[in-house]
C-alpha cells in the first residue's frame, strides 16, 4: 500500500490572518511539504498541474526534478496530468526526463482538466475532452513504447519517423493512473490498458466512489488484466488532525468555512458525513481510511489533500508530524486481511523486473 | 406500474402548490381506479425541505444523501406531478434549481402533468412560457392539460379547476399506462467498449 500526499496548489488567503502567500511562497512551501512527506515516511508526492489562477502549478515536472534532487526515496507523482490540452509529445519528453533525473522515482495520473476556459488558451475545446483524452494518451504510450513512431490523428500534426527523447529510463514507460470523478469512458480506459484507475473522492461520498471503481474493476477483468480485485486503485482524500479531536474541529472550521472548493456551502459536519474529510484525532482519521478498503476492495494508494484552502506551512508540516504518527498502524490496517494476491501498486523497480 | 411522484415547490407549509399536486394525484388515481388499474403509491417531493441541499449541491456539487433519494424518486417514477408556484412570470427559483440539477435523461419518456398556482389568472401563462420549454429540454412526455389554480379557483362556485384536475388526472393515467417509462439508467449503467472510443 502507498500512502501520500497531493496538491492541488491553491494560493488562498488563510482566513484567521488574512494573509495570502505569495506565488514564491507557496511555491517554495510545496518542495518543504514534500520534503517533510519523505521524512514522515510517506510513499507518495504528487502536484496537480492548473493554468489558471488561484494555483502556481503550471509545470509539475520542473517542480518534481528540483524535489527529486532533494529527496532519496519518494515517488513523484502528479495529480493530475493534462492529456487534454497537453501535447503528448512534450508528455513523453518531459517525463521521460524526469525519470531519469528521479532515478525511476516517478509515475504520473492522467486527467481532463474540468475548467472550460483553460481548453481554448492551449488551442483545445473542452466538448472533446474525452476524445483528446483518448487519442492523446494512445499516442504518448506509442511514444514511450516504440522507439520509431510513425502516427496520424485527429488532434495533432502527424509523426513521420519520429524518435521521442529521452527513451525511457531502462526502456520502461512510467507507470500511469487515470484520475476521474464520474466519466465511466476514463475507468474503462484505464481498464482497457490495465493502468492504475484514481478516484479523487474528495467532495463524493463512498457510494459513489465505489461505483466508479467498481466499474474500472469489472472492466479491467473483462479486458484480460486479471481478476477485479487485482486491479489498480488509488483514492483521495482529506483530514485535518489535532491530538485532541475538538482542537482539530475549532482551528479547522474557519478555514473550512471560507474555503473557495468547501465555503459558504454545507456545514463542516455535512460535509464531513458525506465526504472523506475528516477532522478529528489521528484515531479518528485512522479509522475513517481504513473503512474505505471494505467499500472499495484492497487497494494500492490512498493519497490525502493536506496543503489547501490556506493553511500555513507550519500547520501542514504538523499535519504532516500526525500522519507519520499514525502511519505504522495505518500500514498494518491496510495489510490486516489482504489476500497474498493482491498486488502492490507497479513501480519502476517492479516494472523492470517484469519485463525481464 | 411503480410510483406517482408530486413535486412541489410551494413555498408555504402547506401551500396551494401542494394542495394542486394532491388533487392531481387523487384525480390520477381515481381514473386509473375506474381503468381497472391498481393504484400506484403516491410519494410527495416538497422542494422546500431540500432547498438547503439543492443550494449546497448547486455550489459545490455534493449531492446529499437525501438529495440522491429525491432524484432516484423520480427517475423510477411511473408518472410525475409537477406543481410551481409562479413567481415574476415564471416557476419560482426553487423548483428550476431542482430540475437544473436533475441528470439530463431523468425524465425522458417520462409521463409528466404540469400545473402552477398563482394570485390570478394572468399569471398562467408561465406555464406555456417556462415550464413547458423545460419539460421539452427534459425530454418528458406532457400531459396536453396543465393546470392552472388562481387564487380566486379555490373559492369558486364554477367547476371549472375541478375540470381541468380530473382531464389532466385522466390524461396521466392513459400515459402512465399506455407508454410506461422505464427507470432511469444512470451514467454507469451504458460504457462504450474503448474499442469503439479508440476507433472515433
Amino acid at each position: 500500500m502507498q500512502i501520500g500526499i497531493f496538491s492541488v496548489s491553491d494560493i488562498t488567503t488563510d482566513p484567521t490572518t488574512g494573509h495570502t502567500p505569495s506565488e514564491n511562497e507557496r511555491i517554495k512551501a510545496s518542495v518543504a511539504i514534500a520534503k517533510k512527506a519523505e521524512e514522515v515516511g510517506l510513499d507518495v508526492y504528487a502536484i496537480g498541474e492548473h493554468h489558471n489562477e488561484p494555483f502556481f502549478s503550471s509545470s509539475p515536472t520542473t517542480t518534481l526534478g528540483y524535489i527529486a534532487a532533494q529527496t532519496e526515496r519518494i515517488l513523484l507523482s502528479t495529480a493530475t496530468t493534462l492529456i487534454t490540452t497537453n501535447d503528448p509529445v512534450k508528455i513523453a519528453e518531459d517525463f521521460a526526463m524526469l525519470q531519469h533525473l528521479a532515478d525511476g522515482r516517478v509515475d504520473l495520473m492522467m486527467g481532463r482538466g474540468n475548467t472550460g476556459p483553460v481548453y481554448p488558451w492551449f488551442g483545445k475545446d473542452i466538448r472533446q475532452g474525452v476524445d483528446l483524452a483518448v487519442e492523446n494518451y494512445a499516442l504518448l504510450r506509442q511514444l514511450w513504447t516504440e522507439d520509431v513512431v510513425n502516427w496520424q490523428g485527429k488532434f495533432r500534426t502527424p509523426l513521420q519517423g519520429f524518435t521521442s527523447t529521452p527513451r525511457p529510463l531502462d526502456g520502461i514507460a512510467p507507470f500511469v493512473w487515470h484520475g476521474s470523478i464520474r466519466t465511466p469512458e476514463i475507468a474503462e480506459q484505464a481498464a482497457y490498458y490495465g493502468d492504475g484507475f484514481f478516484h479523487n473522492h474528495i467532495f463524493w461520498n463512498i457510494e459513489h466512489t465505489k461505483r466508479m471503481v467498481d466499474l474500472y474493476r469489472r472492466r479491467f477483468e473483462h479486458h484480460g488484466h486479471g481478476p477485479a480485485d487485482t486491479a489498480i486503485v488509488g483514492l483521495g482524500g482529506q483530514f485535518f488532525m489535532r491530538r485532541n479531536s475538538q482542537d482539530a474541529v475549532n482551528e479547522f472550521r474557519p478555514y473550512f468555512d471560507v474555503a473557495p472548493v468547501y465555503g459558504h456551502g454545507p456545514s463542516m459536519e455535512d460535509f464531513t458525513a458525506q465526504t472523506p474529510l475528516t477532522v478529528g484525532s489521528p484515531q479518528q482519521v485512522l479509522e475513517r481510511y481504513l473503512s474505505y478498503s471494505d467499500e472499495v476492495g484492497h487497494y494500492q494508494r490512498q493519497l490525502f489533500l493536506i496543503d489547501h484552502a490556506g493553511l500555513p506551512l507550519k500547520t501542514v508540516l504538523e499535519q504532516l508530524d500526525l500522519l507519520g504518527e499514525i502511519l505504522p498502524e495505518l500500514r498494518k490496517g491496510y495489510a490486516a486481511g489482504r489476500p497474498a494476491h493482491i498486488p502492490e501498486a507497479p513501480t519502476h523497480a517492479s516494472l523492470v523486473e517484469k519485463a525481464r | 406500474m411503480s410510483h406517482l411522484v408530486v413535486i412541489t415547490a410551494g413555498m408555504g407549509s402547506p401551500s396551494s402548490s401542494r394542495l394542486l399536486g394532491d388533487r392531481l394525484a387523487d384525480a390520477t388515481l381515481t381514473a386509473l381506479g375506474a381503468a381497472g388499474q391498481q393504484a400506484p403509491e403516491v410519494r410527495v417531493l416538497e422542494l422546500r425541505d431540500l432547498a438547503v441541499e439543492l443550494a449546497t449541491y448547486y455550489t459545490s456539487h455534493v449531492p446529499s444523501t437525501k438529495l440522491q433519494e429525491a432524484f432516484d424518486l423520480v427517475g423510477t417514477a411511473s408518472g410525475v406531478i409537477a406543481v410551481s408556484p409562479v413567481l415574476n412570470a415564471g416557476v419560482n427559483g426553487l423548483f428550476k434549481l431542482f430540475f437544473d440539477l436533475l441528470d439530463e435523461g431523468v425524465l425522458k419518456g417520462r409521463p409528466v402533468v404540469l400545473a402552477a398556482t398563482g394570485g390570478t389568472a394572468r399569471h398562467s401563462l408561465a406555464i406555456d412560457q417556462a415550464m413547458l420549454p423545460l419539460f421539452f429540454y427534459l425530454k418528458a412526455t406532457v400531459a396536453p392539460t396543465a393546470v392552472f389554480a388562481a387564487t380566486e379557483d379555490w373559492g369558486s362556485a364554477e367547476a371549472g379547476l375541478v375540470r381541468r384536475i380530473e382531464q389532466a388526472g385522466a390524461e396521466l393515467a392513459e400515459l402512465v399506462t399506455t407508454r410506461p417509462a422505464t427507470d432511469y439508467a444512470d451514467e454507469f449503467a451504458n460504457v462504450p467498449d474503448f474499442a469503439s472510443l479508440l476507433g472515433n
